[in-house]
């Protein structure tokens, strides 16, 4: 019992711990660059946090994309699938939705939503499957190939909104407003905050739990965790689990994709994202690649990025700011990761480990070490 | 430099060209080498025989300055020399060809030979040298091909031609032939040859004893990290090197003591195999026409040296690679223990309870059975005396015995009709290596079958009822005699 308490208390506390570091950096750096400190935290706070209504339209609204994102990270990762192409997935997404849901007709109702959020869904997975075939088929590297992906997928979107999706009048380079009738219901009246947040919430329960206690949950971690073991111990098939992997994440961004243009902005945009599947790595490392946990840190980083935008209109500090820490943040969750890890590995040494011959040390580091940032399996 | 004179069939040897006298070398316990001794002299082709672990690779990796000998001392010409790196190695002209080569793949042959040279590069100069290397020593080879898309035996010509531009004198090849097709290796052993003709020396690497003793002049045998039997080829037979590499030692450890031959003849066969060929993962074929039959209750022991093709004939029969040609009957569930643990068998940053869980976690549907998974580990744990605090406790805790002893428990749980073991004990204390060795035994009694392979000819024999022997992909059985399997296993 004491250890499931300490199972708990230690993602919280590693949250605080990070939004601390966060804000700790914040001000140095404020301070560094002649920005009153006190002001512009003030208003990084206000931006945040400062009222209930400002908490749903701000700091949640802002966390919803970075949830779906996230998750979409976490659950790559686990696998072993390193995908970093969640932002061109969550445009590819958007893309898709915005694209049914102004072709369906309003008699649809809210089916018409059902099916635009599906469209993205479809085409967040088709985009993933993308590196995932470069990957089985011709051994490409994902990092490589989802990263410039992304960019693919940003002139894609840049395209379309200038092209078949433009807005009637030709003018702007947008796609028309969403109708009405298929526009995410709001989940707390009288707020922006929509029901896509609450789709997110379950969402990342339910993955937790999937991972967690399902059988095919456990392939996929165990295929992330040492997939030679999973093939030759486990007997799983590891290149399907990998497939999976990747169209599941793809889905879940493309999801994002789709509930941001149906739920937030009503339309297609070039820069819908503003960096959303990058924000996610930061998500997804630190909740330690647990959905749950996925939760709390996606609620910080959105806090972080609602309260930029409140510290840009009311200090005119550049919002830029505000990703130099979120980025400080990750290297020094990182780092612990990387320290934690060394002092584990010393401890096991010195349980009385019997001394290996040397040859037998290199051989075996490979596979353990390829991936060192995942943390240990819940 | 005197060359040496060849009449009459017989090689006039000089002085010494290269000598290494009482080297010793321990890696923790493991007494690599122990004052071994070799002598080589210009003109010769000098073979370095014995079994896996007999410190072989060890000591040429000391005179290629890979590896620091404890104690000892080398000569080159008549000299001490120190060698701290290859680097010191190569500037005194001695080349080394390792095992696995050191070729980068996306690249040319040129840029392979340029790379680690020092200075300028020039790619054209490189060019032409690789030419005249080539030329000259009768290596055909082409400069602007890539290296990825040449075959092994290029590969190897390559990585010669590449001590040859850094103008060794002495080339040391470890295992040259383990890589090569029989057309490859006859054409590599009759380089050397040439290349000894001409005032070069070569040093062999090797355990195929019949291709070895065809083009050595001299032959230096290590048996236990200790030089056995140094002699000239023609003075020696098959005979005589084969009891020198494998020694008269009396067979420890129960060799006839629970053998139950009686019983297992009148079990049902439970792993069968009919006729089998199967290929490595390149693709190149590495086991041809094995047929063979392992009953319920008994313990059938696999002696191979290197490469023979063992590796396949334990995944075939363990049921993790499917055979080319021939047919192969076997149950449904086979435990299956491989060599190479931390990489195949266990999940390091998972729990115990997980990595109990992965057995047959490929077929599972539904939920995890959690509770009664944690129930069957803590049973585990007890009836293996696996030492962790309990089944949520991270498999990278244990100590290397206490994993083995896990993962055996694991695959014997359920009693499976069929276990397959390779190096069951490698690297090992001696207590946990006796518990992996009972726990062996207690499952053939149980009426498992039992396949076990190990590198450790010993083990073999203190273990099986019943030995087979893989010798360049064929498979026979042979009678549980040590020097009957011993040199079965060199092709004798």
């Amino acid at each position: 019992m004491l250890t499931m308490a300490r199972r708990m208390v230690r993602p919280l506390l590693e949250l605080l711990l990070a939004a601390t570091l966060a804000v700790a950096v914040l001000a140095a750096l404020l301070a560094g660059s002649g920005y009153p400190v006190g002001h512009s935290l003030g208003a990084l706070w206000h931006g945040a946090f400062s009222s209930s209504s400002v908490i749903a339209s701000g700091t949640l609204l802002r966390a919803t994309p970075l949830l779906f994102t996230g998750l979409a990270v976490a659950i790559a990762f686990r696998a072993g699938v390193l995908n970093i192409g969640a932002e061109g997935q969550l445009l590819l997404g958007a893309s898709a939705a915005t694209a049914v849901a102004l072709a369906v007709p309003p008699t649809f109702g809210a089916g018409g939503a059902v099916l635009a959020l599906t469209a993205g869904i479809i085409a967040g997975a088709g985009w993933a499957l993308i590196p995932a075939i470069l990957r089985l088929r011709f051994g490409v590297l994902e990092v490589i190939s989802t990263i410039m992906l992304n960019s693919v997928a940003l002139n894609l979107t840049g395209l379309l909104v200038r092209g078949p999706l433009q807005e009637t009048t030709r003018t702007f380079p947008q796609s028309a407003l969403i109708q009405q009738a298929l526009r995410l219901p709001r989940l707390i009246p009288g707020t922006r905050l929509h029901v896509g947040f609450a789709l997110a919430l379950l969402l990342a329960l339910g993955l937790g739990w999937y991972l967690r206690s399902t059988a095919s949950g456990f392939r996929l971690r165990m295929t992330g965790a040492n997939p030679h073991a999973a093939a030759s111990a486990g007997e799983i098939d590891v290149r399907r689990v990998t497939m999976m992997a990747f169209i599941a994440s793809g889905a879940l961004a493309g999801l994002g994709g789709a509930v941001e243009v149906t739920g937030v902005t009503y339309a297609l945009y070039e820069n819908l994202s503003p960096g959303y599947g990058y924000t996610a790595l930061a998500v997804a490392l630190l909740a330690r690649l647990n959905p749950v946990s996925a939760i709390g840190s996606a609620v910080v980083f959105g806090a972080l990025e609602a309260g930029a935008s409140a510290m840009q209109r009311d200090a005119q500090v550049p919002a830029g700011m505000v990703g130099v820490v979120e980025a400080c943040v990750i290297l020094m969750l990182l780092a612990s990761e990387w320290v934690g890890a060394r002092l584990a590995q010393r401890t096991s040494l010195n349980r009385g480990a019997p001394p290996r011959r040397m040859e037998e040390d290199a051989d075996h580091q490979s596979p353990n070490a390829a991936t060192p940032a995942l943390p240990p399996t819940p | 430099m005197v060359l040496p004179a060849r009449a009459d069939g017989i090689v006039t040897l000089g002085a010494p060209r290269l000598v290494l006298r009482d080297i010793s070398r321990q890696y923790g316990t493991l007494q690599a080498l122990d004052r071994a001794s070799f002598t080589v002299a210009p003109g010769e082709v000098h073979a370095l025989l014995g079994e896996n672990g007999a410190g072989k690779s060890t000591l040429m990796k000391i005179a290629f300055g890979l590896e620091r000998a404890d104690a000892g001392t080398i000569m080159l010409d008549g000299a001490p020399i120190t060698l701290r790196s290859p680097k010191d190695a190569m500037r005194a002209g001695i080349g080394m060809v390792q095992q696995h080569f050191a070729l980068v793949d996306a690249m040319t042959v040129t840029e392979n030979v340029a790379l680690g040279s020092e200075g300028r590069l020039d790619l054209a100069e490189t060019d032409t040298l690789i030419r005249r290397i080539a030329d000259d020593a009768g290596l055909p080879l082409d400069p602007a091909a890539v290296v990825g898309e040449l075959p092994l035996g290029a590969r190897q010509r390559l990585e010669i031609v590449k001590a040859l531009a850094r103008k060794a004198q002495i080339l040391i090849l470890d295992e040259p032939t383990a890589v090569l097709s029989p057309t490859e290796s006859r054409e590599l052993l009759s380089w050397t040859r040439r290349f000894a003709e001409r005032g070069g020396t070569v040093i062999l690497i090797a355990h195929k004893l019949r291709e070895i003793l065809g083009v050595a002049d001299g032959i230096t045998v290590l048996r236990r990290g200790r030089t056995v039997l140094e002699t000239r080829a023609h003075d020696t037979s098959e005979d005589e090197i084969a009891q020198a590499m494998l020694g008269s030692a009396g067979v420890a450890d129960g060799r006839h003591t629970n053998r139950r031959v009686a019983m297992a003849y009148d079990a049902a066969p439970i792993l069968e195999l009919r006729d089998v060929a199967a290929d490595d993962e390149r693709g190149v074929e590495r086991l041809h026409g094995a047929t063979l039959s392992i009953r319920a209750g008994e313990i059938v022991g696999v002696a191979a040296i290197e490469g023979a093709g063992q590796f396949e004939l334990l995944r075939l029969l363990a049921g993790r690679i499917t055979p080319t040609r021939g047919t192969a009957t076997l149950p449904e569930r086979i435990g299956f223990v491989p060599e190479d643990r931390l990489r195949d068998a266990v999940v390091l940053d998972a729990t115990l309870l997980e990595n109990l869980a992965l057995r047959s976690a490929g077929q599972r549907q539904g939920l995890m059975p959690w509770n009664s998974l944690r129930q069957a580990a803590i049973v585990l744990m007890r009836v293996r005396d696996v030492r962790a605090a309990d089944p949520a406790a991270p498999m990278r805790g244990l100590s290397g015995g206490n994993q083995q002893k896990f993962v055996i428990g694991r695959e014997l749980d359920g009693n499976p009709p069929a276990l397959v073991v390779e190096n069951p004990t490698r690297g090992l204390d001696i207590r946990a290596t006796q518990d992996v060795r009972n726990a062996l035994r207690a499952a053939r009694d149980d009426g498992t079958a039992v396949v076990v392979y190990s590198s450790d000819l010993d083990e073999v024999l203190a273990l099986a009822d019943r030995i087979v022997v893989v010798a360049g992909g064929a498979v026979r059985e042979v009678p549980h005699d040590r020097d009957v399997v011993g040199r079965a296993m060199l092709g004798a």
